[in-house]
């Protein structure tokens, strides 16, 4: 094992003896994206249904929130919270400043938040104008008003559809969180830059960062796999049992 | 007529990936920062300047080689000096231990110490004891990280990419202080509008370990023959004037041998 182990041209005592630091900076990458996540989410529903119901003021207002956070990147947002804000007297003096904006933790949290509500926003809204017109047309005829057909029937057929769409949103916003060690926040990659730093490395440092987003993402898609599984079996049940009823001769191979 | 766009470029790729080591054999690669002023920083038409870019230039000159300046962020500056992206690295790099395990250093070409910075006002001291608990900013990559998480291991050791943003940041106050080369703090941070409320704090911190034996021109592991060509032309430049004349334009003592007394 001792001799295998030197072949490969990476310090391996050394990233185990700092394995600790990496377990802290998951933490804090994983704390991070699923906050803000979480918060994005919840931003992006009310959001979502003034877009796809065409509302007359908020309409407008949110597809111009959506098009500016969708249309810049995700390092330049970040930088302008954390780097900008605080360029101005008034905002350093005010009550934001001390427990807030000051923080390099809460700006990510601020950039990203906003950052994934636009994205889940459109997301949402996509999939809720997908509602097929006969869920609709169904809630109406049973005397459903407006509010508790988007409550019961629409917002939760769109959530289902957007499950498989969602995961890309969560993988893409864990590896966006990467921005976080550009604020001096010692997440996953904070600190595989740390230990770079700290002993002139090149790999190591990002190698062990590499593996240990892959893992998390191996994780997410397990997770999102089962969802799926759970909450659109309604769809795979459905095509399993329409193709046996309308095929009673056995159907031909595949190709 | 897409297509052939694309065909083109790939081949215009695919030709300039070949050309360039063979145009580039005799010119010399020379990595710098241009985030460290005075030493190498950017001026609002991208042409880089600072005692090390004109350091750099001299020691061409001297050597009798072209150079090409070649501009890398701090914290890759080896890892590219190793791939290859350049041939030496001018940029104000301490000699250390630690980095003499992964490439070579001339002899050094100035040596200045490091001090500590924080408000004029701040109720601690710059001991490990008075930063217990405080926040330090220092450049990642850089001989400080090692000091100060050697140094003062009970404060909480804040990194970031450049030292702009370490004076940006203290300016801030996101952290209390920030440890850095002194002439560095003094020029480009104390000496300035944004440094006025702020001051040195303690002494000198001068450490074999951390900070070696001065700042030296680093180059790959085994290409001997720059590194003496290099440090020959060290020598050449202190010895004609050259040097006195780089150094005058941008200090008001020799940064050679480090601060004289009283400064």
């Amino acid at each position: 094992m001792e001799n295998l182990l030197s072949y490969i041209p990476l310090d391996i005592a050394l990233i185990a003896e700092n394995f600790d630091r990496f377990l802290y900076g998951v933490w804090v990458t994983l704390n991070l994206t699923f906050l803000s996540l979480f918060l994005g989410g919840l931003l992006s529903i009310p959001m979502a249904i003034a877009r796809a119901s065409k509302h007359r003021v908020f309409n407008p207002l949110v597809q111009g929130y959506t098009y500016v956070f969708r249309g810049t990147p995700l390092l330049v947002q970040t930088y302008l919270i954390y780097y900008g804000v605080g360029q101005f007297e008034v905002i350093r003096q005010s009550f934001l400043w001390d427990p807030i904006l000051s923080s390099a933790w809460w700006c990510a949290l601020i950039a990203f938040t906003l950052n994934t509500a636009a994205y889940t926003t459109e997301l949402l809204r996509g999939a809720i104008a997908d509602t097929p017109k006969g869920e609709v047309e169904a809630a109406i005829a049973t005397g459903h008003s407006y509010r508790s057909r988007m409550r019961r029937i629409i917002l939760p057929s769109a959530f289902r559809r957007a499950i498989p769409a969602y995961s890309n949103e969560v993988i893409f916003m864990l590896h966006g969180s990467v921005i976080a060690s550009t604020i001096t926040l010692q997440d996953i990659l904070g600190v595989g830059r740390w230990l770079n730093g700290r002993y002139y490395l090149a790999y190591e440092g990002f190698i062990t960062a590499a593996l240990l987003y892959f893992l998390i993402v191996l994780c997410i898609t397990w997770a999102f796999r089962g969802f799926e599984r759970r909450y659109l079996r309604h769809l795979t049940r459905r095509d399993a049992a329409a193709q046996t009823e309308t095929s009673p001769l056995p159907t031909p191979e595949r190709v | 007529m897409f297509r052939r766009t694309i065909l083109s470029s790939v081949a215009a790729i695919a030709l300039s990936a070949v050309a360039l080591p063979l145009a580039a054999q005799d010119t010399l690669r020379i990595g710098v920062e241009g985030a460290y002023p005075p030493f190498s920083s950017k001026e609002s038409d991208g042409t880089l300047v600072g005692f090390d870019i004109d350091i750099a230039k001299a020691l061409c000159a001297e050597m009798q080689r072209e150079c090409e300046l070649v501009e890398q962020e701090w914290d890759g500056m080896i890892p590219a000096l190793k791939a290859r992206k350049f041939d030496a690295i001018v940029a104000s790099m301490s000699i250390t231990e630690e980095r003499k395990r992964q490439i070579d250093f001339s002899d050094k070409y100035y040596k200045t110490p490091a001090r500590l910075v924080a408000p004029k006002d701040a109720d601690f001291e710059g001991t490990p004891e008075g930063l217990a608990g405080k926040r330090i900013g220092v450049q990642r990559g850089a001989t400080h990280q090692c000091y100060a998480e050697k140094m003062f291991p009970d404060a909480e050791i804040v990194l970031y990419g450049s030292q702009d943003e370490v004076f940006r940041d203290l300016a801030l106050g996101r952290v209390d202080a920030q440890l850095s080369d002194s002439l560095i703090a003094q020029e480009s941070f104390l000496s300035a509008e944004a440094g006025a409320d702020y001051a040195f704090l303690g002494g000198d911190h001068t450490d074999v370990e951390c900070y070696g034996e001065g700042v030296g021109i680093a180059v790959r592991k085994g290409e001997d023959e720059l590194r003496e060509d290099l440090s020959k032309a060290i020598t050449a430049i202190r010895e004609n004037g050259t040097y006195a004349e780089i150094n005058d334009t941008y200090f008001p003592f020799d940064i050679y041998g480090g601060r004289p007394e009283g400064q």
